[in-house]
C-alpha cells in the first residue's frame, strides 16, 4: 500500500491549523470572527474536554472526535491538530536545517514519567484545580507563548511601521499601545518556551511523550487503535531510514518495532521507507509486534489513568471546593475580590473551567483582561482578570464569551451583559479631587454607562457649594466595568474602584421619565 | 451698562441693522448676501442641509479652506455608542463637512478623536468612520500617544503644556465640530470642551480645575471654524448617555468662527446660562473670544 502522500497531507493540514491559530492569538484588530476563532479551537483537547464537563453537548464535543480519531489512527491531534506540536516540528527542522547530519535516535520510552503527569493533572482536576492541566496544556501553552511573548513583539513592529509611514502622512496602519506587560505575565511562558525549544530541538516530540498530559492520555488511547502503523518484517531491509526520521524517536531498527503509544502520526517514516515497509495494520490483534518495554508497568499505569479518565466528569461537583466566595466586605480598603469577566458567572466557575490559554486575552479590544499573578491564589496563576487599572471593559462588547474554548466564559448576549453585575463600585470621598481641591471633575460619572456614578451638588456639612458636583454611586446600577475606576485620576490609589463579586448578580436597571419637550423649531433662538 | 443703556444701544443697533437691510435691499443683487457674519444659527432642517445654509451664510466653505490644503475635522467620536443615541456627533454632518472642503480643493481631509472607549469601536459605532471614508476622507487613530507632540500654551493659567496631536499642530484648517451634550463634570460640552479629544493626557486636566484646562487649551489653536452640531441633544446623563429618552430632537446647527461666541449661543440654545459654565467664563477672560453675543453680527436662519 502506498501511503506516502499521508506526510503532505498531514503537513498542509498541521500548517493550516497552525497558522491559523497563531493567527488568532496575535489578531489585535479583531479582524478574525469569533465563528473562524471557534473553528479551530473546537478540536483544541483540554479546553474541549473542559467546556463538556460544564456543557455536555456538541457545542463542546470536539475532544470527543479526538479520541474517536485516536482509536482509528492513533495520535493525529498531536501531529496535526496541537499548534505546540508543530511549533516544536518547526524547532526541529531548523535544527536539521542548520546541521546537515541531525538524525533521531531511538529513544526508550518514559512512560513512568509521562504518566506520572498524567495521573498529577487528573488528581488537580478532581480537586476541582486545572493547576497542573493549565501549566501542562500544550495548547494553552502555545496561546500564553504568543500573546505575551510574540504578541508585544508584533505590535512593536507594527508601531514601528506605522510611525514610519506616519512620516509620509498615511494612516492606515496604526500603531497600538502595548498594555499590561508585566514580569510572571513574561517569565512562565518564557520559561515554557525555553524548555519546549531545548526538548524538541534536540529531540523532536520529546516533550510530547514525557510532559503533555494530553500526549499521554491520546498515547494510552492509540493502543487500543483499530489501525496501528507498524514496519512489516518481511519488506524491512534495516536501513536505518525511518529511524533517523521519526520524531517520537519511537522506532526501534533492531528490533524493527515501533511504538504506536508514542507515534504522532507525522508519517516521516512512510514518506522515506525505500521499500513501503511502514503502513497501516488493522491493529487489534497484538502479540507479535508488541513486547520490548515493560508491558506490566504500562498495563498498571493504564488502569490508573483510565479511572482517573472516567472520574473526569465527576469534577464539576468537586470543583466547588477551589476558591470559596468570600463574603463581600461593607468598607472594603483592599480590594478582596479579583473582577472575572463577563459570562464568567463567578470566581469559582471561572477559575475551575480557564485553562488560561489567553485566548480572550488577545481577542479583548480593549487589553482589560490581563493574566492574573496570586488573584485567584497560586493555583489560579496566569487565569486572566479584568485589571481596571490598564483599560476598562466596554459597554457594548462580548467577544471574550464568544471566544472562549473552555466554557469558562460562557456565550452572554449583548442585553443580558449589560446588566451583569460583575462587581460592585466604591466610592472613596477622600481621595477624590472635588474633595481635596474644590474643582469640578467627573472623569468618573462621564465614562459610566449605567450612570451607577451620577453627579450631584457637594456638600460639606449642611452647607452646599452651588458650583460643585460630587460623584454620587449607588450599587444597584453598577455594573463592574471598572470604566470609573480606570478613568479616576488620581494617583497612586483611585477615589472609585470596583469590588469584584465572588458570583456575578443582576444589576438594576435605572429607570428614568422620556424627556417629553416638544421643540417649536419654527421659534426664534434664545440669543 | 445699566438696562436703560442697554435697551437704548440695542435698539440703536437694531435701528442700525434696519436701515443696512433697506439700504442693501436698493443695492446690486451681488452686494446683497452679507457674509461677514461673526456667527450663524440655523433650525429646522438636516445636519447637511443646515450646514451648507450656514456655510453659505459665513461667505462659503472657500473662505476658510483653500486649494491644496489639508483639513483636520475634528469630531466628537468619544463613545461606542450609536448614531441615534447622539453621543458622537452626527455622522450626516461630518460627511457633508468632508465633502464641501473637498469641493473646495481640499488636498486631504482628516478625520480623529482621541475617544474614550476603544476607538477602533467608537469609529464604527458612530457611523463616522464610514461616513468620513465614503466622503473620502482618512480616519486617524487618536489612541496611541506616539502621535501626539508636546508643546507649551504660553498663555495657560493651569495647564502650561500638552501633548497634542499632530494633526491638529500639522493641519492647514482645523474644523472643531463637537455635538452639544449634557455633561456630568463641565456642565455642558460643545466646542472648547470637545478639544479635549486632541489631547493625550485627559487625567491631568480632571486633576487641575477641568475648566481652567478647558480655557487654557482654547488659547493654543482656536479651531477656524467651530460647528457645534445640536440636531439631537442629549439633555441629560450626558456625555455618554443612557437611551434615547435622554435626548431632544432640536434641529439645530451653530456655525461661528468664535469658539467662545458659539458655546455661548450653545448654552443658550441647550437652555443653561452661559455665566453658570466656568469655562466659558474663564475663556472670555483669556480673550480666546466674546461670551457678549450682542457684540457679534449673528444670522439666524429658520428653516
Amino acid at each position: 500500500m502506498k501511503l506516502s502522500y499521508l506526510k503532505k497531507i498531514r503537513i498542509v493540514v498541521s500548517l493550516i491549523f497552525f497558522i491559523s491559530v497563531t493567527a488568532l492569538f496575535l489578531d489585535f484588530g479583531n479582524w478574525l470572527s469569533p465563528r473562524f476563532t471557534n473553528y479551530f479551537t473546537y478540536l483544541q483537547f483540554i479546553p474541549s474536554l473542559i467546556k463538556f464537563i460544564r456543557i455536555t453537548g456538541i457545542a463542546a464535543a470536539g475532544f470527543i472526535f479526538i479520541v474517536f480519531l485516536a482509536l482509528l489512527f492513533g495520535r493525529i491531534y498531536c501531529s496535526s491538530i496541537c499548534p505546540l506540536g508543530t511549533l516544536q516540528d518547526i524547532f526541529s527542522f531548523i535544527h536539521r536545517k542548520i546541521v546537515k547530519k541531525k538524525y533521531f535516535k531511538h529513544r526508550k520510552a518514559s512512560s513512568r514519567i509521562h504518566y506520572a503527569f498524567l495521573i498529577l493533572a487528573v488528581i488537580f482536576l478532581l480537586s476541582g484545580s486545572l493547576f497542573a492541566v493549565n501549566l501542562l496544556d500544550p495548547y494553552s501553552n502555545f496561546g500564553r507563548i504568543t500573546v505575551q511573548l510574540f504578541k508585544p513583539l508584533l505590535l512593536v513592529l507594527n508601531n514601528l511601521l506605522a510611525f514610519t509611514l506616519d512620516k509620509l502622512n498615511i494612516y492606515s496602519i496604526y500603531p497600538v499601545e502595548i498594555k499590561g506587560i508585566n514580569f510572571i505575565g513574561l517569565t512562565l511562558p518564557f520559561l515554557f518556551l525555553v524548555i519546549v525549544f531545548w526538548m524538541s530541538f534536540s529531540s523532536g516530540r520529546l516533550f510530547c511523550n514525557t510532559v503533555c498530559p494530553v500526549g499521554a492520555l491520546l498515547g494510552l488511547l492509540s493502543r487500543f487503535s483499530l489501525y496501528e502503523l507498524k514496519i512489516d518484517k518481511e519488506k524491512c531491509i534495516s536501513c536505518n531510514l525511518c529511524e533517523r526520521a521519526c520524531k517520537s524517536e519511537c522506532i526501534d531498527k533492531k528490533g524493527k518495532y515501533l511504538d504506536f503509544s508514542r507515534c504522532v502520526s507525522c508519517y516521516n517514516c512512510i514518506a522515506v521507507c525505500p521499500t513501503n515497509g511502514v503502513g497501516y495494520f488493522y491493529g487489534l490483534k497484538k502479540n507479535e509486534l508488541s513486547g520490548g518495554d515493560n508491558v506490566d508497568l504500562k498495563k498498571r499505569n493504564f488502569i490508573l489513568s483510565c479511572m482517573g479518565l472516567m472520574l473526569l466528569p465527576v469534577t464539576s461537583i468537586f470543583a466547588q471546593i477551589k476558591i470559596a466566595p468570600k463574603n463581600p466586605s461593607k468598607l472594603p480598603i483592599v480590594k478582596k475580590n479579583p473582577v472575572t469577566p463577563p459570562g464568567s458567572i463567578s470566581i469559582e466557575h471561572f477559575t475551575a473551567n480557564c485553562t488560561a490559554c489567553n485566548l480572550c486575552i488577545s481577542a479583548c479590544p480593549v487589553q482589560v483582561l490581563q493574566p492574573s499573578f496570586l488573584d485567584y491564589g497560586i493555583l489560579g496563576i496566569m487565569q486572566p482578570k479584568m485589571d481596571y487599572q490598564t483599560s476598562f471593559c466596554n459597554f457594548e462588547c462580548i467577544i471574550c464569551s464568544q471566544v472562549c474554548p473552555s466554557g469558562a466564559i460562557l456565550p452572554i448576549e449583548p442585553g443580558k451583559k449589560k446588566i451583569t453585575q460583575l462587581g460592585k463600585v466604591t466610592f472613596v470621598k477622600e481621595n477624590c479631587i472635588v474633595y481635596t481641591e474644590k474643582t469640578d471633575c467627573g472623569a468618573c460619572s462621564e465614562h459610566c454607562p449605567t450612570k451607577a456614578v451620577s453627579m450631584v451638588p457637594y456638600h460639606e456639612g449642611n452647607e452646599i457649594i452651588a458650583s460643585l458636583r460630587m460623584p454620587q454611586v449607588q450599587n444597584e446600577y453598577c455594573i463592574g466595568c471598572g470604566a470609573c475606576e480606570y478613568a479616576c485620576p488620581v494617583k497612586p490609589y483611585k477615589a472609585i474602584y470596583v469590588e469584584g463579586n465572588p458570583v456575578h448578580q443582576i444589576a438594576k436597571k435605572k429607570e428614568e421619565k422620556k424627556i417629553k419637550e416638544k421643540i417649536n423649531y419654527k421659534e426664534d433662538f434664545p440669543f | 451698562m445699566d438696562r436703560r443703556e442697554f435697551i437704548k444701544r440695542s435698539s440703536l443697533a437694531a435701528l442700525a441693522a434696519g436701515s443696512f437691510g433697506s439700504i442693501a435691499s436698493i443695492l446690486p443683487n451681488s452686494f446683497q448676501e452679507q457674509t461677514n457674519y461673526d456667527l450663524v444659527a440655523v433650525k429646522g432642517g438636516e445636519p447637511d442641509v443646515m450646514f451648507d445654509k450656514a456655510i453659505s451664510s459665513l461667505g462659503g466653505i472657500k473662505k476658510f479652506v483653500k486649494k491644496g490644503q489639508t483639513v483636520t475635522v475634528k469630531p466628537n467620536i468619544g463613545w461606542d455608542v450609536v448614531p441615534e443615541k447622539a453621543a458622537c456627533t452626527n455622522p450626516k454632518l461630518v460627511s457633508r463637512i468632508i465633502k464641501l472642503c473637498f469641493e473646495a480643493g481640499a488636498k486631504d481631509v482628516y478625520v480623529f478623536d482621541h475617544t474614550c472607549d476603544s476607538w477602533t469601536r467608537c469609529y464604527s459605532s458612530s457611523g463616522i468612520e464610514k461616513a468620513s471614508k465614503d466622503a473620502g476622507a482618512k480616519i486617524v487613530s487618536g489612541a496611541s500617544e506616539g502621535y501626539y507632540q508636546n508643546v507649551s500654551i504660553k498663555k495657560g493659567k493651569n495647564l502650561k503644556s500638552a501633548k497634542v496631536h499632530e494633526l491638529v499642530l500639522n493641519a492647514d484648517v482645523f474644523i472643531n465640530v463637537p455635538v452639544l451634550k449634557e455633561h456630568g463634570s463641565s456642565r455642558l460640552t460643545a466646542g472648547m470642551k470637545n478639544l479635549m479629544g486632541a489631547v493625550w493626557d485627559r487625567g491631568y486636566w480632571h486633576g487641575n480645575n477641568l475648566h481652567q484646562c478647558i480655557a487654557d487649551f482654547a488659547t493654543y489653536r482656536k479651531p477656524d471654524l467651530t460647528v457645534v452640531d445640536a440636531y439631537n441633544v442629549m439633555m441629560k446623563n450626558g456625555p455618554r448617555g443612557r437611551s434615547k429618552d435622554d435626548l431632544i430632537l432640536m434641529k439645530s446647527l451653530i456655525v461661528s468662527t468664535d469658539i467662545v461666541a458659539a458655546d455661548t449661543a450653545a448654552a443658550k440654545l441647550f437652555g443653561v446660562n452661559p455665566d453658570e459654565i466656568e469655562y466659558i467664563n474663564y475663556a472670555a477672560e483669556l480673550n480666546v473670544g466674546t461670551k457678549d453675543l450682542s457684540k457679534l453680527k449673528i444670522k439666524r436662519i429658520i428653516m
